[in-house]
């Protein structure tokens, strides 16, 4: 692989691992930081359970988002075909 | 027998076996017989790619086993499910470019090719592959499972005729098969769930009169289902979280998976997979999970899990929708089964036989190996599924497990960190698959986390560990 190239993918790798963790964090702290009571204390989102919105739809929501911004504006094309830059 | 959702089945998997022989024709053409058969020529789009990783991730483990777990153990289950939305973006950013560009020019068709080129090693190949025959086996038989529990709530008939039928209907799509056809059909059934879930999401919410009834009604049978600790309060947030692994990022190292991130055609497909991945992946996993839970309230008293789903959908839906919807599920396992069934029998043939047993082994005489032993697989798992355990989630998550425990260091530090060396992998991959079914038979929760975790992560130093310590014969053997 050109050099070039090796440090867009390993780049790409280490957003990927970023945006686990911060996806990660997110379900995470709204799941049990609103979760953790007695669920006669629940609040509710559209007739759903306020951790659980936050948490899983909302969350989806944020992470769809993200993805896409990150990959429209972060993530470059390269070549596959090592043999054809050759020629 | 309930004709009037049968017939809308049968004409969308007639549509389907369609769609899988025009693709299967394409070969006939073919100049590169086994690129094309076994990665559809690298030639997959945006669309296609992320629609075949949903469909063959998803498959019987979300449609069938998750939404009736749903049932049983409330949000807290639906909480769960959504850590897969990270195998949306995640399998591709890490697998990325390094693996198809490497896989490219190691002209690899199959996972295993992919280590045997990398490592160099005769052990890690015919480790790999007995593992990957080993634990994508009892995949396969949950798949069935599945399958022949959907086509028996359909049709009223009994489980073994409706296994019969379903074993039937997956050898004749395996002789059509190949890679294309199988992705092909993965976007079709992947835009019928993603429509098929909403629809009946909608339906359900509709039957049980509204979001807030049907939580209220939940809340007063049991306050633990709207809870993030499930139906008993036994979902601790770290078995919960260890999920991540299993379910989330772990799944780049499933074999059925990595090979799809060598089929896409360039980088512009790739970019556009990891956006509609991800979104289909979370809709569809929260949708499906989602109508399992709601169920509870409208039909209460489902023994079986894998009922539910078709349950619930032969009851809130006109029986012809009914059937339009279950057709995804039906044609996601079926295309799921091809598949795996595909790669077991190409990893016997292609990646034991062809290597160490007869390396000059004519096409005449692979071909008609190749049938054989996937008929004799099929025959093999038909035996199996006859008497199977209620939950094939469970089951199928073991498979998961095992082959997350054995690759997934291989894998992405024999793409990332150019020190890890064969003796590296076989430790890592040995002490993996070691400790996995250790912990699985005899700790099944290690400190309240998934058993697949600790094998996972120690697998990780013994690969570093053993890589470093072996740098030397390595470099004696280079000289």
């Amino acid at each position: 692989m050109k050099k070039q190239d090796v440090k867009i993918a390993n780049r790409e790798a280490w957003i990927g691992l970023g945006l686990v963790v911060f996806n990660f964090v997110w379900w995470f702290a709204f799941a049990y930081g609103l979760g953790n009571k007695q669920p006669d204390d629940y609040t509710y989102i559209l007739g759903l359970p306020a951790w659980f919105f936050y948490s899983c739809v909302l969350g989806f929501i944020v992470m769809a988002i993200l993805v896409t911004i990150v990959v429209k504006k972060f993530f470059v094309a390269i070549s596959f075909d090592e043999e054809k830059d050759a020629e | 027998m309930n004709w009037e959702s049968l017939v809308p089945l049968i004409v969308i998997l007639i549509v389907i076996f369609g769609v899988g022989v025009w693709a299967g024709g394409y070969l006939k053409a073919s100049t590169n017989f086994a690129q094309d058969y076994f990665l559809g020529g690298r030639s997959l789009g945006g669309f296609v790619l992320a629609m075949t990783m949903t469909a063959t991730y998803g498959s019987a483990s979300s449609f069938i086993g998750g939404p009736g777990t749903a049932y049983n153990e409330g949000l807290g289950w639906v909480l769960l499910a959504m850590s897969q939305v990270a195998t949306g973006y995640f399998v591709l950013m890490i697998l990325g470019k390094k693996f198809a560009v490497i896989t490219r020019k190691y002209k690899a068709l199959t996972m295993v090719d992919f280590l045997k080129e990398r490592y160099q090693s005769k052990w890690v190949v015919i480790f790999s592959a007995v593992s990957i025959i080993v634990f994508l086996f009892s995949a396969m038989a949950a798949q069935w499972i599945g399958g022949a529990r959907l086509i028996e709530s359909l049709m009223g008939i009994n489980y073994t005729s409706a296994l019969f039928i379903f074993a039937v209907a997956v050898l004749i799509y395996v002789t059509v098969g190949g890679f294309r056809a199988v992705a092909l059909t993965d976007a079709i059934q992947g835009s019928i769930m993603f429509g098929g879930t909403l629809i009946l999401l909608i339906a359900v919410i509709i039957a049980g009169g509204g979001v807030p009834a049907i939580i209220a009604d939940l809340s007063a049978e049991n306050p633990n289902l709207i809870t993030p600790y499930g139906s008993e309060g036994q979902l601790t947030p770290a078995y919960v979280s260890s999920f991540w692994i299993l379910v989330g990022v772990g799944v780049v190292a499933l074999p059925q998976i990595a090979v799809r991130a060598m089929s896409y055609k360039n980088s512009q497909s790739m970019h556009r997979a990891i956006i509609i991945g991800t979104i289909v992946v979370g809709f569809i996993m929260l949708n499906m999970h989602l109508i399992g839970v709601f169920a509870r309230p409208i039909l209460p008293g489902i023994e079986v899990g894998d009922k539910v789903m078709p349950l619930i959908a032969l009851e809130v839906m006109p029986n012809w929708l009914a059937g339009m919807v279950l057709a995804a599920p039906m044609a996601a396992i079926m295309s799921t089964v091809d598949s795996l069934l595909l790669l077991v029998s190409s990893t016997i043939v292609k990646d034991v036989y062809l290597n160490y047993v007869k390396p000059d082994a004519s096409q005449q005489i692979i071909k008609r190996i190749s049938i054989g032993i996937t008929a004799l697989l099929g025959v093999i798992i038909f035996l199996m599924a006859l008497n199977p355990p209620d939950l094939i989630i469970w089951l199928n998550l073991f498979a998961f497990g095992g082959l997350e425990a054995a690759f997934i260091w291989p894998i992405v530090l024999g793409l990332y960190w150019e020190k890890g060396n064969k003796y590296g992998a076989l430790a890592s991959m040995i002490a993996g698959v070691g400790l996995y079914i250790l912990s699985d038979t005899f700790f099944p929760q290690p400190f309240g986390i998934h058993s697949v975790v600790m094998p996972v992560v120690i697998s990780f130093f013994v690969y570093v560990v053993v890589s470093l310590l072996t740098q030397k014969q390595v470099a004696k053997l280079n000289v």
